[in-house]
C-alpha cells in the first residue's frame, strides 16, 4: 500500500533531497526531516533529532529526586502533569510510599485534564498541518480554560511542578470542582463543534483517510504506543492493561481505530481516536470529582527526605502520547545513579519513514501531524 | 520634441489618468480586502482582530489603520535579494504578476459609463490577461534558487493551467446565451425579468447556467490560489511557496496582485453571471452611478465568500486538486455547454 504512488507513476525524474526544518511551520518544534523526493513523491524520510537535547538524563544524576520533577515538566511540555505523574509514581514505588486517597484523585483529575489539553493541541496542530486554521484557534480557546484551571491550582500554566513524591504541591482551591464541572459540561458540546468543522469535513477526510496507514503489525514491531497504537486497532492502554494509581476504579472505554473513513490505522483513525479519548477523559474526570473525598491533607505522606533504598524500578504510565516509562536506579544516595526515560513520541517518530514512504510531501507532514510528537520528549 | 508631442497627446494623458486610477483602485482594494480578511477571520475564529485600543492612536478605531501601518512597514523594510538568486528575474517576477492583474481590471465594466477600455472581445481579453500572472509565479519560483519556491511555482503552474479550462468553458455558456464577447453587451443582455420574478441574470437563465456559475466560481477560487486550493503557497508545507524568498515591497506586490486577482475573478463572475451593474430589481435604481454600487456590492459579496472559504476549509493535496479540475469540473462544464445548447435550441436564449 505504501508503495502505491511510486508504482503508479510512469515518469521517474531525478531524485532530490529536500530539507524540512528545523525551522519549518509544520515540524512541531525543532525536528529536521531529510526527505528524498522524486517530484512530489517521497521515497525516504530520515528524521534528524537532537536540536532540543538538554542532557535530561545526565542532569538527573546530579540532582536530588525532588529536583528532577521540574525537569520532567520540560520533557513533554504539552502534558507536564502526565510526565510529573509517571516520575513520582516510579519514585514512590521505589520508596514504598502510600499516598493519601485524596492525592490519588487529584492526580488523576490533573492527568486527565492535561490529556484533554494535550489532545486538543495535537488535533489543532494536525488541522493546521492540513491547512485548516480555524479549528486550531477553537481548540486553543478550550485548552485555555484548562490552563486557567491549572493556574488556579498551582499558579503555573505550562510547567507545573505540581506532583511531588508522596503528594501534590497544593490542595485544590475553593471553586475548582465547580469550575471543572462547568468546563466539562461546555466541553462536550465543543467536541461536536470540532467534529462539524473539521472531523467530518470532506476535504479533511480526503486528506487523511487511507493516508499513512500503520498496520497493527508495523505499530507493534516499532513499539508504537498510545493513541497511535490504538489508532491501528490494537486495544492497549496502560490505564486498563497495567493499572497504576487508582485507574482501576473508573469506568471508561478504550477507543480504537476502526477504519471508519478508510483503512484501519490511517491518519483519520489516529485523529478520531484522540477525539474519542477526550470523551473518555471527560468521563474519568467526572467520576473522580464525584468520588473524591472532601477531607484530607495532601502533604500528609510527603517524606522528610526523598532517599530511596538501594535498588531499581521501572514504572510505566499512559501519557497522552503513549507508554511513558521511567527506569530509576538508586544506590541509596540523594540523587539517582541512573535515570532513563522511555519516550513514547520517540518510538512514534521512528515509524514515520515506514508509513509515509511512497506518499507525497503534503502527506508526510499530515502523517507527522497525526503522530503527535513533542520534541522536548524525543530529545530530552 | 517628440516627447513634447507625446506629452500633449490627449490619449497619453487619458491613459496616464486611467492607469493611476486603476492603480489606486487596486491599492485601495488590497488595503480594504486585507482589513476585511483579518476582521472576518477574527470573527470566524472567535477573536476580535486588529483593534485600536489603549493610549494613543494605535491602529485607528477598530484597527481601521492596521493595513495602512502594514503597508508603511513593508515600504520601509530592507530589500533582500538572496545571493544565489537570479537577480533580473527575481526583480521582474512581482511586476509580471502585477501587470497581469492590472490590465485585466482595465477591461472590467464598473458601470455602464465607467470602464477604461471597452474592447469588443472583452471577455476573451480578460481570460487571456488574467492568466499572465502564472508566468510571474514561475519566474519567482525559479529565480529564488530555493526548493520550496520551485515546488510552489511548479504546483501553481499546473494548477492555474488546469483550472483555466473549466473556467473558460463555463464562460462559453455565457457567450452562447448573450451571443457577444463584449462585456458591456453581456451586461446589457441581462436586463429585465425572467421566470416572472427573478432578474434576468445569466445565473438564473437556465439550470445549466446556474451550474456553470458555480463551476466558474470554484475554478476562479483555484486560479487565485486561495484555500482550499492554496497549495502553491501552502504555508504548512512549502513555508511560503513561490514567495518564500521575497520580503518587503516585492512581497507586498505579490500580496497586492493576489487581492487584485480576487477582484478580477469576482468581477468576471458578477459581470458574466450576476448581471454586472444591473440592479437586482429591474428598473429600480438603475442609473450609471447606482450601477457602480450594484457592481461593487456583487464583487465584494463574492470576495467575502472567498474569504469565508479560506477560514473554513482545509487544503487539498496536489493530486486531489488536479482530479477536481479534470475529473469533475471539466466534464461538468462540458455537460453545461451541451445543456445550454439544447436549451437555446428548445426554449430560446
Amino acid at each position: 500500500m505504501t508503495e502505491r504512488l511510486i508504482k503508479n507513476s510512469f515518469i521517474h525524474g531525478e531524485e532530490m533531497i529536500l530539507n524540512i526544518g528545523p525551522q519549518h511551520p509544520s515540524t512541531h518544534g525543532v525536528l529536521r526531516l531529510r526527505v528524498k523526493t522524486d517530484g512530489e513523491i517521497v521515497s525516504e524520510v530520515t528524521p534528524i533529532i537532537g536540536y532540543l537535547h538538554r542532557c535530561f538524563e545526565k542532569h538527573c544524576e546530579n540532582l536530588t529526586y525532588e529536583q528532577v520533577i521540574p525537569y520532567t515538566d520540560r520533557c513533554d511540555y504539552i502534558a507536564s502533569m502526565n510526565t510529573n505523574f509517571g516520575y513520582v509514581v516510579a519514585v514512590e514505588e521505589l520508596m514504598g510510599i502510600e499516598v493519601p486517597e485524596k492525592v490519588e484523585y487529584i492526580r488523576i483529575i490533573m492527568a486527565e485534564l492535561n490529556r484533554i489539553a494535550s489532545h486538543l493541541l495535537a488535533l489543532g496542530t494536525f488541522g493546521l498541518d492540513v491547512g485548516a486554521t480555524t479549528p486550531f484557534l477553537y481548540m486553543f480557546r478550550d485548552r485555555e480554560r484548562i490552563l486557567d484551571m491549572f493556574e488556579m491550582v498551582c499558579g503555573a500554566r505550562l510547567l507545573y511542578n505540581y506532583m511531588w513524591v508522596g503528594g501534590v504541591s497544593h490542595d485544590l482551591p475553593v471553586g475548582f470542582v465547580e469550575a471543572t464541572f462547568k468546563f466539562l459540561d461546555d466541553f462536550e458540546r465543543e467536541i461536536d463543534e470540532y467534529n462539524n468543522l473539521l472531523t467530518f469535513n470532506k476535504i479533511f477526510i480526503e486528506r487523511t483517510a487511507d493516508v499513512g496507514i500503520m498496520t497493527p503489525e508495523v505499530a507493534i514491531d516499532y513499539g508504537v504506543s498510545g493513541p497511535n497504537l490504538r489508532g491501528s486497532g490494537v486495544k492497549w492502554d496502560l490505564r486498563k492493561n497495567d493499572p497504576y494509581s487508582i485507574y482501576d476504579r473508573f469506568d471508561f472505554n478504550i477507543p480504537v481505530g476502526e477504519g471508519t473513513m478508510g483503512s484501519v490505522g490511517d491518519c483519520w483513525d489516529r485523529y478520531w481516536v484522540r477525539v474519542l479519548e477526550m470523551h473518555e477523559s471527560v468521563k474519568i474526570v467526572r467520576q473522580a470529582l464525584q468520588q473524591m473525598p472532601k477531607e484530607g491533607n495532601v502533604h500528609e505522606a510527603l517524606p522528610k527526605k526523598v532517599r530511596p533504598p538501594k535498588g531499581s524500578v521501572y514504572k510505566r504510565t499512559e501519557s497522552p502520547r503513549g507508554d511513558l516509562g521511567y527506569y530509576i536506579i538508586s544506590d541509596g544516595k540523594p540523587s539517582p545513579i541512573r535515570l532513563k526515560m522511555r519516550s513514547p513520541a520517540f518510538t512514534s517518530l521512528s515509524v514515520l519513514n515506514e508509513i509515509s514512504r511512497g506518499w507525497m510531501i503534503s502527506d508526510v507532514l499530515a502523517v507527522l501531524g497525526s503522530l503527535d510528537i513533542v520534541l522536548g520528549e524525543i530529545d530530552r | 520634441m517628440i516627447s513634447d508631442q507625446l506629452a500633449t497627446a490627449p490619449w497619453l494623458m487619458w491613459f496616464s489618468i486611467a492607469g493611476v486610477t486603476l492603480f489606486l483602485i487596486m491599492a485601495f482594494n488590497a488595503l480594504a480586502a486585507v482589513y476585511v480578511e483579518r476582521k472576518v477571520s477574527a470573527f470566524v475564529q472567535d477573536r476580535v482582530g486588529p483593534m485600536g485600543q489603549g493610549a494613543g492612536l494605535h491602529a485607528g478605531k477598530w484597527g481601521l489603520l492596521q493595513t495602512v501601518a502594514d503597508a508603511v512597514k513593508l515600504l520601509t523594510k530592507e530589500d533582500i535579494i538572496p545571493r544565489a538568486a537570479d537577480r533580473k528575474l527575481f526583480i521582474m517576477a512581482p511586476f509580471v504578476i502585477f501587470i497581469g492583474a492590472f490590465i485585466s481590471i482595465a477591461a472590467l465594466p464598473f458601470s455602464s459609463i465607467i470602464q477604461v477600455i471597452d474592447v469588443n472581445i472583452g471577455i476573451f481579453y480578460i481570460l487571456a490577461t488574467s492568466s499572465l500572472g502564472v508566468i510571474g509565479l514561475i519566474l519567482a519560483g525559479w529565480s529564488s534558487e530555493n526548493k520550496w519556491s520551485l515546488y510552489g511555482a511548479m504546483r501553481s503552474a499546473a494548477q492555474i493551467v488546469s483550472y483555466e479550462i473549466p473556467a473558460a468553458l463555463s464562460i462559453i455558456v455565457v457567450i452562447m446565451i448573450t451571443s457577444t464577447l463584449n462585456l458591456q453587451g453581456i451586461v446589457e443582455a441581462q436586463g429585465g425579468i425572467v421566470w416572472g420574478f427573478l432578474p434576468n441574470w445569466i445565473v438564473f437563465n437556465n439550470p445549466f447556467a446556474f451550474l456553470a456559475f458555480f463551476t466558474y466560481f470554484i475554478a476562479g477560487v483555484a486560479e487565485t490560489n486561495r484555500t482550499p486550493f492554496d497549495i502553491p503557497e501552502a504555508e504548512s508545507e512549502l513555508v511560503g511557496g513561490f514567495h518564500t524568498e521575497y520580503s518587503g515591497m516585492r512581497w507586498a506586490f505579490f500580496f497586492l496582485s493576489e487581492y487584485a486577482n480576487m477582484f478580477v475573478v469576482c468581477g468576471i463572475a458578477s459581470v458574466t453571471f450576476l448581471g454586472g451593474w444591473q440592479s437586482p430589481i429591474p428598473g429600480f435604481m438603475n442609473s450609471p452611478f447606482w450601477g457602480l454600487f450594484w457592481f461593487m456590492s456583487k464583487v465584494l459579496f463574492l470576495m467575502f465568500i472567498m474569504i469565508w472559504f479560506r477560514w473554513t476549509f482545509p487544503r487539498l493535496r496536489v493530486d486531489q486538486l488536479m482530479s477536481v479540475a479534470w475529473k469533475y469540473l471539466l466534464p461538468i462544464s462540458l455537460i453545461n455547454i451541451f445543456g445550454v445548447g439544447l436549451w437555446i435550441l428548445l426554449v430560446g436564449a
